[in-house]
Formats: C-alpha cells, sequence, structure tokens
C-alpha cells in the first residue's frame, strides 16, 4: 500500500475517533432513549416545585370551612383563588400563614360589572355598591349570601338590565314579560323564569285590535312576520323597527 | 419518512453541538456514563405516562373574565410577572354592529377588563387561551435541537438546559402560546402544569377557575370530565386547518375567535 494512504489512512481513524468520541460525550445520556429529546428533562420538569396545595388539601385540616364553602354559592371557588398559593402552608401550618383577603379589591375581580361575562352571573358596581365598608362584612367569603335577595334582575342580568333600560321597552317592567318565582334569585339554575312563548304574547300589546294604550305602535299581527316569532327579528329587550 | 427527517434533525443538533464551548464536554467525561440512572421510572413510579392522554376543554360560555388562572398560571410555574410573558392568558371579544371585531388581552387579563363601551355591542364574551398540545405540533417539527418534544402523555414540554434560544419554535407556533424567557433566553411555554399531573393534581388554572369554564381530563378514560364535556358540547379547536391536532376543545366557540 502507497504510504501516503496509510498516513491518510491514519489521520481520517484518528478525526472519525475524534468524533465519535466528541459525540458520545456531547450528545446527552439520556437523548433518544423515549424519543428525540433527553428523556431527563421530563423527570426534571415533573420535579418542579407545587405551589398550589389544591381545596382537597385544605379540607384536611381546615374541615368547617371546607364544609361551609361546599353549601354555599362559593363552592366552586377554590380556597387559593382568595388565600393564594398554600402548599407552604399545608406543609408548615404555623410558621406560613396564608394572606386573608379582607378589603375591597378582591371580590370585584370576579364580581366587578362587565357585559361580556354570561347574564346570570352576580355582579355589582364596586364603586356604588354599598362603598367603603368590606364587602365581608356583608358576605360571609366561604358561603356568601345577600343580605336581603336582591331586588333588581340586574344584580345578575346587568347587560340586559342596561340595555332594556334604554329601549322603547324600558317602561315594561321584566316580570311583565317573564313570570319569575322568588327562588330564582337564589337558586337561578334550578328555578327558571318563564319565557314568552307565541306570537300572541307580543300581540296582547301590538296587534291592531289590542286593548292596549293607543301610543303603542300597531302591526297586523297575521301578516307581519308571520312566519317567525316576533324576537327572531326585534330583540325584545331592545326592540327595533328600522 | 420519519427516519429520513430526525437524521438530519441529528446532524444540525450534532453541529449545534459541537459549537458549544469545550469545557462542558470536559466536565461531562469526569461523569460516570450510566444511562439507566436517569430514567424517569425510576424517580416516579407511581406515575406511568402510558396510561394517559391529556386534553382540557373549555367553555368560554362560562367565562367570567376574572384573570385568576392567568394569575395561578404565573404563580405556580414562576412566569416572569412583567406584561408580556404568559403561559395562558385571557382575551374579551367585543363584536360591534358595524362587523368590527375588537380583541383585548392588557396585562393577559390579570387584572382585570376595563369596562365595555356599550353602545354598539352586537355581543361580547370571554376566551381563555393556552398553548394548545398539539398532537401534531408545528413547535416541535422546526426545533433543531430536539428541545421541545411530546411526551407519551401528550404534553409539550420544553427542555430549558438543552433549548438553544433560537426562537425557530415561537415563530412556528400558531397560537402565540411561547414566548422567550427575558433570564434563561430559552423557549417557555404551558405544560398542563406537568409537575402537577404526576402527582394527580389539575393544572393551577383549573384549579382556581371559579365556573368551571375549564375543564381537565384524560381522553384514554370514558370517566373523565372531558370526554363528558365532549359529549354534551359543539366542539371545535383553533385554526383546524393548519393539521396540527390541538387538544385543547372549544365548546360553541365563535366563528370570531381565531
Ligand atoms: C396540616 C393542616 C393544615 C392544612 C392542610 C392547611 N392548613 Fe391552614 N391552617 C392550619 C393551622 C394549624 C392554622 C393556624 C395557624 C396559626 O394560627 O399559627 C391555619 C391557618 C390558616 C389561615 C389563617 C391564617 C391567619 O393568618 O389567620 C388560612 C387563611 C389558612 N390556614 C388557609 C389554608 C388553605 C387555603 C389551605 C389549603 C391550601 C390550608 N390552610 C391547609 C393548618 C392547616
Ligand atoms: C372568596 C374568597 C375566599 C375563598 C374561596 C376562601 N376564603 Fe378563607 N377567607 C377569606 C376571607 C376574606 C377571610 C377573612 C375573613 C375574616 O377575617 O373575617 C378568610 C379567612 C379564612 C381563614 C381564617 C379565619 C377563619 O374564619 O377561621 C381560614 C382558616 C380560611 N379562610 C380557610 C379557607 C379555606 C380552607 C378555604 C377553602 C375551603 C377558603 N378559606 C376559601 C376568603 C376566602
Ligand atoms: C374567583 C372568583 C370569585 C371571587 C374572587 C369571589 N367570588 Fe363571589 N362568587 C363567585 C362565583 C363563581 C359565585 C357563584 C355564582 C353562581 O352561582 O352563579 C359567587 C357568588 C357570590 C355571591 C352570591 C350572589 C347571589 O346572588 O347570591 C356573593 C354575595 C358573592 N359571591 C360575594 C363575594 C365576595 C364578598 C367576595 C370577596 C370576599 C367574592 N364573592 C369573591 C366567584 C367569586
Ligand atoms: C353594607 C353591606 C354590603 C356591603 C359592604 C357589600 N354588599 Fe354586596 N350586597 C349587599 C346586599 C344587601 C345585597 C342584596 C341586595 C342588592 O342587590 O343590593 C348585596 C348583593 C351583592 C351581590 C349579588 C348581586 C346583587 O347586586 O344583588 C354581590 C355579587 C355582592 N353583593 C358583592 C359584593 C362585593 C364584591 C362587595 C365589596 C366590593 C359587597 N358586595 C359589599 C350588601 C353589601
Ligand atoms: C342571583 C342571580 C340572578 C338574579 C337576581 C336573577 N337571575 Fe335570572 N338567571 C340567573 C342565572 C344564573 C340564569 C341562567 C343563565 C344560563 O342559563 O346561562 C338565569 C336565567 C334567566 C332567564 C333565562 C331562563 C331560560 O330558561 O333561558 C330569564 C328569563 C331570567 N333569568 C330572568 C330573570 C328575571 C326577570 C329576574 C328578576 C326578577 C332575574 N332573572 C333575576 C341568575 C339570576
Ligand atoms: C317585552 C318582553 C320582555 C321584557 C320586558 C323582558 N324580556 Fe327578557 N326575554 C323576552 C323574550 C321574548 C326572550 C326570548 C328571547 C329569545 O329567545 O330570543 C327573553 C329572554 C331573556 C333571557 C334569556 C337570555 C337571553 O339573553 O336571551 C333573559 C336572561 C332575560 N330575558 C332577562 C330579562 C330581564 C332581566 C329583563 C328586565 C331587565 C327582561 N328580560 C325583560 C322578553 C322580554
Ligand atoms: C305591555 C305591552 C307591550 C308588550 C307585551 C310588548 N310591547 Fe313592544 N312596545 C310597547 C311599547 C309601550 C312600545 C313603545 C311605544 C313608543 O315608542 O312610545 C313598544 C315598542 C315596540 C317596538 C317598536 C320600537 C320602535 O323603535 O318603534 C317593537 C318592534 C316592539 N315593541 C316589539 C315587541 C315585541 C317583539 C314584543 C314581544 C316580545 C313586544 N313588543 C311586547 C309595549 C309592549
Ligand atoms: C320577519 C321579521 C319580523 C318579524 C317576525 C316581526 N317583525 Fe315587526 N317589524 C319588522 C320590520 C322589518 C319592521 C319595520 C318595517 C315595517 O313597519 O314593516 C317591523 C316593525 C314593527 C313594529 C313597529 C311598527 C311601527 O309602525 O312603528 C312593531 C310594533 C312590530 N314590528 C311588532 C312586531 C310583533 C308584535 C311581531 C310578532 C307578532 C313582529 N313584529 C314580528 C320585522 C319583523
Amino acid at each position: 500500500m502507497p504510504q501516503q494512504v496509510t498516513r491518510l489512512a491514519v489521520v481520517f481513524g484518528i478525526l472519525i475517533l475524534a468524533l465519535v468520541l466528541a459525540r458520545s460525550q456531547l450528545v446527552p445520556k439520556t437523548f433518544g432513549q423515549a424519543g428525540h429529546y433527553r428523556a431527563a428533562a421530563v423527570t426534571e420538569i415533573a420535579a418542579a416545585k407545587i405551589h398550589y396545595a389544591g381545596h382537597e388539601a385544605c379540607a384536611a385540616c381546615h374541615e368547617d370551612i371546607a364544609k361551609t364553602r361546599s353549601a354555599g354559592r362559593h363552592r366552586n371557588v377554590a380556597c387559593e383563588v382568595c388565600h393564594g398559593p398554600a402548599a407552604d402552608h399545608v406543609a408548615a401550618p404555623t410558621d406560613v400563614h396564608p394572606s386573608a383577603p379582607k378589603q375591597r379589591g378582591r371580590c370585584p375581580q370576579c364580581h366587578g360589572y362587565d357585559s361580556a361575562r354570561p347574564t346570570g352571573f352576580p355582579q355589582i358596581d364596586p364603586v356604588t355598591h354599598n362603598p367603603v365598608r368590606p364587602c365581608i362584612s356583608c358576605h360571609q367569603p366561604h358561603a356568601p349570601e345577600t343580605p336581603r335577595e336582591p331586588e333588581a334582575c340586574g344584580a345578575c342580568h346587568g347587560s340586559i338590565a342596561r340595555t332594556h333600560a334604554v329601549s322603547a321597552h324600558a317602561l315594561i317592567g321584566c316580570t311583565r314579560c317573564h313570570e319569575t318565582d322568588r327562588r330564582h334569585k337564589t337558586t337561578p339554575l334550578l328555578i327558571r323564569p318563564s319565557k314568552p312563548a307565541s306570537r300572541a304574547f307580543c300581540a296582547g300589546c301590538h296587534a291592531r285590535d289590542a286593548g292596549s294604550p293607543k301610543e303603542i305602535p300597531r302591526v297586523d299581527v297575521t301578516t307581519h312576520g308571520e312566519r317567525y316569532v316576533c324576537w327572531q327579528c326585534h330583540y325584545p329587550h331592545f326592540p327595533e323597527a328600522k | 419518512m420519519k427516519d429520513a427527517d430526525s437524521d438530519s434533525i441529528e446532524d444540525r443538533r450534532t453541529f449545534l453541538q459541537k459549537a458549544l464551548p469545550a469545557p462542558v464536554a470536559l466536565l461531562s467525561l469526569l461523569q460516570g456514563q450510566d444511562r439507566k440512572a436517569e430514567s424517569k421510572e425510576e424517580s416516579e413510579p407511581a406515575y406511568n405516562p402510558a396510561e394517559h392522554y391529556y386534553g382540557m376543554g373549555i367553555d368560554p360560555g362560562l367565562c367570567i373574565g376574572c384573570g385568576r388562572c392567568a394569575e395561578a398560571c404565573k404563580a405556580e410555574n414562576d412566569v416572569p410577572r412583567e406584561p408580556f410573558y404568559f403561559r395562558t392568558w385571557i382575551e374579551r371579544y367585543v363584536v360591534q354592529t358595524s362587523g368590527e371585531t375588537v380583541v383585548t388581552s392588557p396585562d393577559g387579563g390579570i387584572a382585570g377588563f376595563s369596562p365595555v363601551a356599550e353602545a354598539d355591542v352586537l355581543r361580547t364574551f370571554f376566551v381563555p387561551k393556552l398553548c394548545n398540545h398539539c398532537a401534531n405540533a408545528p413547535c416541535v417539527q422546526v426545533c433543531p435541537v430536539g428541545a421541545t418534544f411530546i411526551t407519551p402523555d401528550g404534553v409539550v414540554l420544553v427542555d430549558k438546559d438543552y433549548c438553544i434560544g433560537c426562537r425557530y419554535c415561537i415563530q412556528a407556533c400558531p397560537y402565540g402560546a411561547r414566548f422567550l424567557h427575558p433570564v434563561t433566553l430559552t423557549a417557555e411555554k404551558c405544560t398542563f402544569c406537568y409537575h402537577r399531573l404526576v402527582k394527580g393534581l389539575v393544572p393551577a388554572c383549573v384549579e382556581v377557575c371559579p365556573t368551571q369554564a375549564r375543564i381537565f381530563g384524560d381522553l384514554r378514560q370514558r370517566r373523565s370530565p372531558l370526554h363528558r364535556f365532549m359529549r354534551f358540547n359543539k366542539i371545535q379547536v383553533l385554526k383546524p386547518h393548519l393539521n396540527a391536532e390541538p387538544k385543547v376543545f372549544y365548546a360553541n366557540l365563535d366563528g370570531e375567535v381565531k
């Protein structure tokens, strides 16, 4: 074999060896074990510290409060939403104390009025709703109740109430169109108000021959928009004739 | 096809690896080579990833936009507090009678939203967002080094010690779910709180959601709440045309939501 070939072979051999060696060192140990990634990374991520202990954990020691909460309207509101992450407290209850939000600021995060919130969710205007005094002076935070039943339907249907208030129907009370059992205000999902069911309902005021005040605009209900119920074209909380 | 792909990725990775400073190599030379010692079964014997396949259900109709999920996510995962880093966030959609849609998410919704100007609003609602943990994840496909990957239980994770901070995945994510951590300069995203899952807890955002707008569950288990969620709702995923096969399922999603 010519000398230059052997020399080259040696050089290549060394290079390849160096490459193999470098590769075995540079590629992390667990790379490729479970897929095209470092399997150890999963273990590392799984070992991250937990901050939120979860509401089940609290119940072990605060049984009374957990019970109160699960019977009230805040049953789905986790303890740590209000008290902050408390895993450290669970680990060392007497050394680490979670904060308790007593100020007015916290509750409106959920209860402040915003029309984007779904209808039926209890909302207040934090500025005008019994100002200054802390919310918890009237509402028990773990099982909140309203000291008296809300008068206005707008307490939970704020967006509808506001729309209705500036509409042509402003003077027609909600309960004229929705027969509402009082219990709807305390157990809204179980007891539901009625809703108008037929064209005849609107016709009661708007038909040509209806015995309603004469300033109310009339339509011929047998032909006007016949195939549809009225509220398929006119939003009942803000009826428009344009 | 798959093999050819991973080979060429391997080459790129080796190249990038070699560009790293040599001292790292020396250090690891000094360490033992026992491959088995790091296998994941050892540290978490009770948890078997093969038994699970996670997904999340979101019902925007229940979301009150309180932002507690975004807050809890930051606290649970030590996400930087600055208002532009989020693993999950809330958007408020305001569809106006003119047809225009205004989407806002000030500080991810953590500090709440300023009231909607109510004139000319056709409809308005909140939509929680997060990493969709796609089964066919674009971010995983573009990662040049194999630092982001899908676990057997269906969670897309980032290996922060292996990430080179090239930002490809941030570009590739159709949902804007990734960001570059300002300190480590590596890619970051939602992990479905993987460290909680392996211990049988739900993700922090699900734990704190007061209206059950977020449902977490296991797609492999019929008894999972997610299964019920998918049975009773009309389910939609975000940007289905991209074929990324997202595993965050939205109930009765508004057509304006992108
Ligand atoms: C291992 C038992 C234990 C568990 C679990 C536990 N706590 Fe406590 N908690 C205590 C004790 C004991 C105190 C009274 C501490 C003291 O007065 O020094 C306390 C006090 C509190 C206080 C009042 C603090 C104060 O300053 O008055 C709050 C709020 C609280 N716990 C919330 C929680 C929450 C939320 C959880 C669930 C994440 C939880 N706890 C889980 C034992 C526990
Ligand atoms: C809606 C917010 C909210 C939720 C949810 C909540 N708390 Fe509280 N909690 C408060 C507030 C506000 C106080 C302070 C009450 C006071 O000082 O009168 C408080 C006080 C406490 C205290 C100390 C005072 C006391 O009454 O003994 C404990 C302990 C406590 N909470 C535990 C819990 C646990 C456990 C849960 C979950 C089962 C929970 N809290 C859920 C708001 C909340
Ligand atoms: C994380 C969100 C959240 C926070 C924070 C919160 N709440 Fe609630 N609140 C709820 C939910 C959810 C309901 C149940 C609504 C329902 O049943 O539709 C509720 C119900 C109520 C009700 C019952 C309303 C009714 O019409 O009967 C009152 C009162 C109330 N909360 C007061 C408070 C007060 C006071 C605080 C502050 C200590 C507070 N909430 C903090 C989510 C929250
Ligand atoms: C002076 C006592 C008092 C204080 C303080 C108070 N509330 Fe109320 N709250 C009431 C009464 C009474 C009602 C029921 C009647 C009504 O609608 O006004 C009520 C009703 C509510 C409701 C149900 C919706 C509604 O409008 O009826 C919510 C939610 C609520 N309050 C939250 C809060 C929050 C949050 C705070 C603190 C920012 C707070 N309250 C402070 C007395 C109080
Ligand atoms: C305590 C809060 C609360 C108050 C006060 C309240 N509602 Fe409701 N209302 C709800 C909830 C929650 C729903 C269910 C919303 C849903 O299904 O998404 C609801 C639903 C309704 C519905 C729809 C029923 C259906 O079957 O679709 C009507 C109509 C209604 N309410 C009318 C009223 C009227 C009228 C008043 C005042 C007399 C009133 N509500 C007061 C919480 C409330
Ligand atoms: C002129 C009659 C009328 C009045 C007044 C009225 N409603 Fe309605 N409401 C209706 C009709 C009709 C529907 C059914 C609408 C539909 O299905 O498209 C309805 C539906 C609803 C619903 C179901 C959810 C929704 O948005 O469709 C709620 C909640 C409601 N009304 C609350 C109220 C409240 C609160 C008031 C008072 C502020 C009120 N309504 C006043 C006729 C009325
Ligand atoms: C209690 C009687 C009453 C009932 C029931 C009633 N309305 Fe009206 N409606 C009125 C009054 C009063 C006006 C306002 C007249 C005015 O502008 O002075 C009105 C106005 C209207 C207008 C015209 C608005 C405009 O801009 O000119 C429409 C459309 C309308 N109602 C539709 C309905 C529909 C649909 C229903 C059934 C869901 C209904 N109304 C039920 C009393 C009623
Ligand atoms: C197919 C859609 C449609 C339906 C269904 C419909 N309307 Fe109308 N309505 C209109 C339109 C369009 C106008 C305005 C043009 C006109 O006057 O015909 C109007 C106008 C009105 C007006 C105002 C008339 C005026 O003189 O100012 C009233 C009141 C009214 N409708 C009531 C009703 C009632 C009550 C029903 C159910 C019996 C109903 N509408 C069903 C489309 C509809």
